[in-house]
């Protein structure tokens, strides 16, 4: 029978970001920076999920990412899952959780703010986590996480 | 020390009342030369003639030299300079700046990159601070106190900076605010869940009437502006239904007042003026003594300096 699994190298040290949904897959990589990184990077897209249907997994070679770093992630993909590798063995398994405040991550959708006319960083106040909404620093608008867009 | 005020919805009670007290002060005794030898700059990225007038009178009554400009098409905003960078070259000549900007944040932005404070004389439809805080100084001043006050908010209440500024700042004094406003133009819901978040009791009125205004301490005026409405044909069905006329004061309780940001259009009958109910052109000079103490208070002049000042010009 011919297997139906996509094969891909086992990681020695490095960050697995599995359960992505599909259509935030380029928001992640966009928000990591990967396209900068030199060290192998391997992305898998629409691929088969229990759980989702589709999802994205990447898996990214030696390099270890700040809890801020990952965290950011929260905002295109809350339920996102962490592996990290050491030896070829996951040392941690994590979720994300949505910080209290993000930095220069997501625009605000006041165009009269000033964060869209001078060029400056957005900061953006977590106000209720339940109901995902977020407060611009600036102008004190306030937007639902799962409609940003990013800075 | 960097004492910016960008909004007053931070301040305490008791932070409030001490501004109270300084203005009062400064009502007493206006010209002074506590600011001698100081440069305060007035910047106006957007025109704004009365509160920048109001502005630079009290610098001038306090003995400050004023620099700045009124008209942002003389800047060089207009080049494509940055707020940054304007601040940053007026930080070097002035000991403060008063500014007034079109986009919303400006005055936060202003006050992070800032060496000097910055005050907020309103940036677009986000904060006013200067007015909120004369509006309190009059509530005050009429009132004899800002507690348990029946406030009653006409007009345009779903973009009146003012009166969404105003509420915010009485929630420590536990009011009962009263909305009237056409249905195009009504408090918007973010305002009264803060209302309820902060215990703040409000009651909606369809009428604007005798009866209704029987029940006010304070009647809070605001413009009606056409522009507003995306249906002109609903504009000219309510545009009089909120006109103040004088047989409707005919039930007010004597220590009710009448305020107004200003400018008025035809919002207040003018045969109000006379009444003794009529308050709001004293309240736009209470904007100078708000200012004044404004001013010292974000360079670090404290109400005991001011008390015991001995530079008054009597």
């Amino acid at each position: 029978m011919k297997r139906q699994e996509l094969i891909v190298s086992a990681l020695d040290h490095g960050t697995v970001i599995d359960h992505i949904p599909c259509d935030r897959l380029f928001e992640v990589i966009n928000l990591l920076h990967l396209q900068d990184m030199t060290s192998k990077v391997t992305i898998g897209f629409n691929l088969k999920s229990a759980k989702m249907g589709t999802k994205s997994i990447i898996k990214i070679a030696d390099r270890f990412f700040t809890d801020e770093e990952l965290n950011q992630l929260s905002v295109v993909a809350p339920n996102v899952t962490l592996a990290i590798i050491r030896d070829y063995e996951v040392v941690e398994k994590r979720s994300v959780t949505l910080p209290e405040e993000l930095h220069g991550l997501v625009r605000c959708n006041n165009p009269k703010c000033i964060t869209n006319n001078e060029p400056m960083k957005t900061v953006f106040h977590l106000k209720d986590r339940q109901k995902g909404t977020i407060r611009c620093h600036y102008c004190n608008h306030e937007q639902e996480i799962r409609k940003v867009k990013i800075q | 020390m960097n004492q910016s005020l960008v909004s007053i919805a931070g301040h305490s009670r008791e932070k409030i009342e001490y501004l109270i007290r300084m203005a009062q002060e400064f009502e007493k005794h206006p010209n002074r030369l506590l600011l001698q030898g100081r440069v305060v700059a007035t910047l106006f990225f957007e025109p704004s003639t009365r509160t920048r007038l109001s502005f630079e009178t009290a610098a001038n009554r306090l003995g400050a030299r004023v620099i700045g400009f009124a008209d942002p098409k003389v800047t060089s905003g207009t080049k494509g300079e940055t707020l940054k960078d304007t601040i940053m070259m007026v930080s070097n000549y002035a000991d403060i700046i008063v500014m007034r900007h079109h986009l919303e944040g400006a005055a936060q932005y202003a006050s992070e990159v800032s060496p000097v404070p910055i005050i907020n004389a309103g940036d677009g439809a986000n904060q006013h601070p200067s007015q909120t805080m004369l509006d309190l100084y009059t509530i005050y001043q009429t009132q004899g106190t800002l507690d348990n006050l029946n406030i009653y908010l006409v007009g345009d209440l779903k973009y009146g900076r003012t009166v969404h500024s105003l509420l915010t700042a009485m929630r420590h004094f536990n009011p009962t605010f009263h909305f009237i406003a056409p249905d195009e133009l009504a408090m918007p819901e973010s305002y009264k869940q803060y209302c309820r978040d902060n215990d703040i009791r409000y009651i909606e009125h369809q009428d604007f009437d005798a009866d209704v205004i029987a029940g006010a301490d304070i009647l809070y005026m605001t413009r009606v502006q056409r522009e507003r409405f995306t249906d002109l044909m609903e504009y000219e069905r309510v545009k009089d239904r909120y006109l103040l006329k004088l047989d409707m004061l005919a039930k007010a309780r004597p220590n009710m007042r009448i305020l107004h940001p200003l400018p008025r259009v035809n919002e207040i009958e003018y045969s109000i003026d006379d009444d003794p109910h009529a308050y709001y052109f004293q309240q736009a000079r209470n904007g100078l003594f708000a200012r004044e103490a404004l001013i010292c208070d974000a360079l670090g002049i404290g109400l005991e300096q001011v008390q015991n000042d001995k530079t008054i010009i009597l």
